[in-house]
């Protein structure tokens, strides 16, 4: 029970904290907001001038901006479905009592730790490399030709990628949902009747429910800003194959210089990112209520 | 309908043997309670008739019909458990037509029988809630219409009133004696409260380490333990013993007594004692006296007996209500 007095006390106390954070944020959104209507390129120094929302509409009718747009569902999506039905499926197994498991979970979250860059890096060079790499070796063996991933499929193969990095976080999150399971409930499930399958999507799932929801939530903000997969493996190609906005963005003002047009990218970035957060919150937000 | 047997069931966990070869059978329509300590595989064995547990060896029939590998929801018997196992997402509604649901059964059906249930459990007033808004009453009430709209050949329950306060828990006892008055239906009922055993069973099972020391009926078991240990588990407060010198006159290891059957004097008497509390009820009077030889004994009497702290009493037995056991622990007739 506060009084009056020491709530009082409480937001002065706190208030340099908010502050800080609150500058932290205001501070670099509003410079970006501010060059995003410059004609400001840094090949041409000095030549700033105020161009109203030029960048904003050469940014958002750039064919480029469409595919990039596609592209970006498609990543989040792809991960998002990937890490969901196996981190659930992983966790089932799992949870199994079986020799080993201390090691085997330690070895499941393995790749968690592993940076991006390197991860990215492993998979095109020992991987998805047509020439050396084991699914080209693996292929040969099999008698077909080897597949160039990241020629002929190249977000898909991102996918694989950026998937192969969260599911363990995916199937930690699922699995402590699992251990957390009343094993009650299964079995008065099992003698009101239901099979395996039914005990699975009538008592399993929707207790998981909430632990869904936080890995959609978590991986969706994570999954709008990958860059470094792209970066090491395709280059946002061939083509903009492989482009997502964080990239595009990217490509716009550093490789062309052109920081007004990348801040506008930014900014519709961030519009864009808060769409999506507004449809999840409103979509799965209920989940986590009571 | 509804009858089990059990021969030579046994069940293992690893290497530890928690219930060694036992036999039972349960009649048709019977109020069987398990009773004993805590621990001594009462709940092991609700769940090996359930079939939530294999049996390590032995046999399970229900209804004459081998059951022993048959899988639970098969054997036809509905269970309560002690934590209600309510499923968290579903209304109450939908948690009772769950079975029904299971059983594929159309949904004309499935509301007929949910709302006769909801009706028979006075739960109609909040079937649409979810269990986490309910008392835990109320969760009681819906597990148990849960068990009751399979119409099952035998319920099953697992100290389903551990969960209740002391009000609620008289209740609910005397809804689930009445609700087996209306079915009819075998009632196989867990508990390690003697009290509960007492007022609802036709047939108690007292426990020990997994073996049934006894089998009867709630007077048969007062009136007649067939040991120590089941004289001082049934009956409250529990039976007094003595032995010694004065277990000897009676040619005995040792002897019982039960509280009521003291009588007690402030002349003489053979066993003298002193009060250590006296709790005057109104109704009766319970007095707990260390005898000279160091034994404790609780006396109870009917009303109220001007006894306090520190009185000396002489104690003595009604001669026809003294139990005499041997050295085994074992009574003798
Ligand atoms: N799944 C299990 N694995 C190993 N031991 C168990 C298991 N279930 C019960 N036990 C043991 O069996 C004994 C009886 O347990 P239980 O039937 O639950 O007792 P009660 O219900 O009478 O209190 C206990 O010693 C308990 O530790
Ligand atoms: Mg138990």
């Amino acid at each position: 029970m506060a009084t009056d007095h020491s709530r009082v006390a409480a937001r002065f106390m706190i208030s340099p904290a908010v502050l800080l954070l609150l500058g932290w944020m205001i501070i670099p959104l509003s410079m970006t907001i501010y060059f995003s209507f410059l004609n400001y390129n840094l090949l041409s120094p000095g030549m700033e001038e105020w161009i109203g929302f030029t960048n904003y509409e050469y940014f958002l009718t750039d064919p480029a901006f469409f595919a990039a747009l596609g592209n970006t569902l498609l990543l989040v999506g792809g991960v998002l479905l990937i890490t969901i039905v196996g981190g659930i499926g992983l966790a089932l197994l799992l949870d199994q009592p079986m020799w080993g498991q201390g090691i085997v979970r330690i070895l499941v979250i393995a790749p968690f730790f592993v940076m991006p860059t390197v991860s990215a890096l492993v998979w095109k060079n020992m991987f998805m490399n047509p020439v050396n790499g084991l699914f080209a070796h693996a292929a040969k063996a099999l008698g077909f030709a080897p597949f160039d991933f990241f020629a002929h499929a190249p977000l898909f193969s991102i996918i694989m990628i950026v998937a192969w990095q969260w599911l363990p976080f995916a199937t930690l999150i699922m699995l402590t949902a699992l251990q957390s399971l009343d094993q009650e409930q299964l079995e008065a499930a099992k003698m009101d009747g239901a099979r395996k399958f039914n005990r699975f999507f009538h008592i399993t799932l929707p207790h998981m429910s909430r632990a869904i929801t936080v890995v959609i939530l978590i991986q969706t903000i994570f999954l709008l800003s990958i860059f470094a997969e792209i970066l090491v493996t395709t280059n946002g190609g061939p083509g903009y194959a492989s482009t997502n906005i964080t990239y595009l963005v990217y490509a716009q003002s550093l490789l062309q210089f052109d920081v007004g047009g990348g801040s506008a990218g930014g900014i519709v970035a961030v519009i864009l990112a808060n769409i999506v957060a507004f449809f999840l919150m409103r979509m799965i937000g209920k989940n986590l209520e009571t | 309908m509804g009858s089990i047997k059990l021969e030579n069931v046994s069940k293992s966990f690893g290497t530890v043997e928690v219930i060694p070869p036992l036999n039972l059978d349960i009649n048709e329509g019977e109020f069987v309670v398990f009773v004993g300590p805590s621990g001594c595989g009462k709940s092991t064995l609700l769940r090996l008739i359930a079939g939530l547990e294999d049996v390590t060896s032995g046999t399970i029939s229900i209804d004459g019909q081998d059951a022993t590998e048959i899988r639970p929801a098969r054997r036809g018997l509905a269970m309560v458990f002690q934590s209600y196992a309510l499923y968290p997402h579903m209304s109450v509604r939908k948690n009772i037509a769950f079975p029904l649901k299971m059983a594929k059964l159309d949904q004309a059906e499935i509301d007929r029988k949910v709302n006769k249930a909801a009706e028979v459990l006075n739960l109609a007033s909040y079937i649409d809630r979810r269990p986490g808004q309910l008392s835990g009453g109320q969760r009681q009430r819906v597990a148990i219409g849960r068990a009751i709209v399979r119409e099952p050949k035998a319920f099953l329950f697992d100290e389903p009133l551990s969960n209740l306060d002391a009000a609620l828990r008289v209740n609910m006892r005397l809804e689930i004696s009445e609700l087996h008055q209306n079915l009819k239906t075998t009632m196989v009922y867990v508990t390690h409260d003697q009290v509960e055993a007492m007022t609802m069973a036709d047939k108690i099972v007292v426990l020990r380490a997994g073996v049934i020391e006894q089998v009867g009926s709630p007077l048969e078991l007062y009136r007649q333990p067939a040991n120590k240990f089941v004289a001082s588990f049934i009956g409250s407060p529990k039976m007094n013993f003595i032995d010694g010198e004065a277990a000897s006159k009676y040619q005995a290891h040792t002897i019982g007594v039960r509280p009521e059957h003291l009588r007690f004097s402030r002349e003489s008497g053979p066993w003298k004692g002193v009060v250590g509390v006296a709790e005057h009820l109104g109704s009766d009077t319970f007095l707990y006296v260390t005898l000279e030889g160091g034994e404790q004994f609780t006396v109870r009497t009917v009303g109220n007996a001007e006894f306090h702290h520190g009185d000396v009493v002489y104690l003595s037995a009604e001669p026809e209500n003294i139990y005499r056991f041997d050295e085994n622990g074992l009574a003798i007739k």
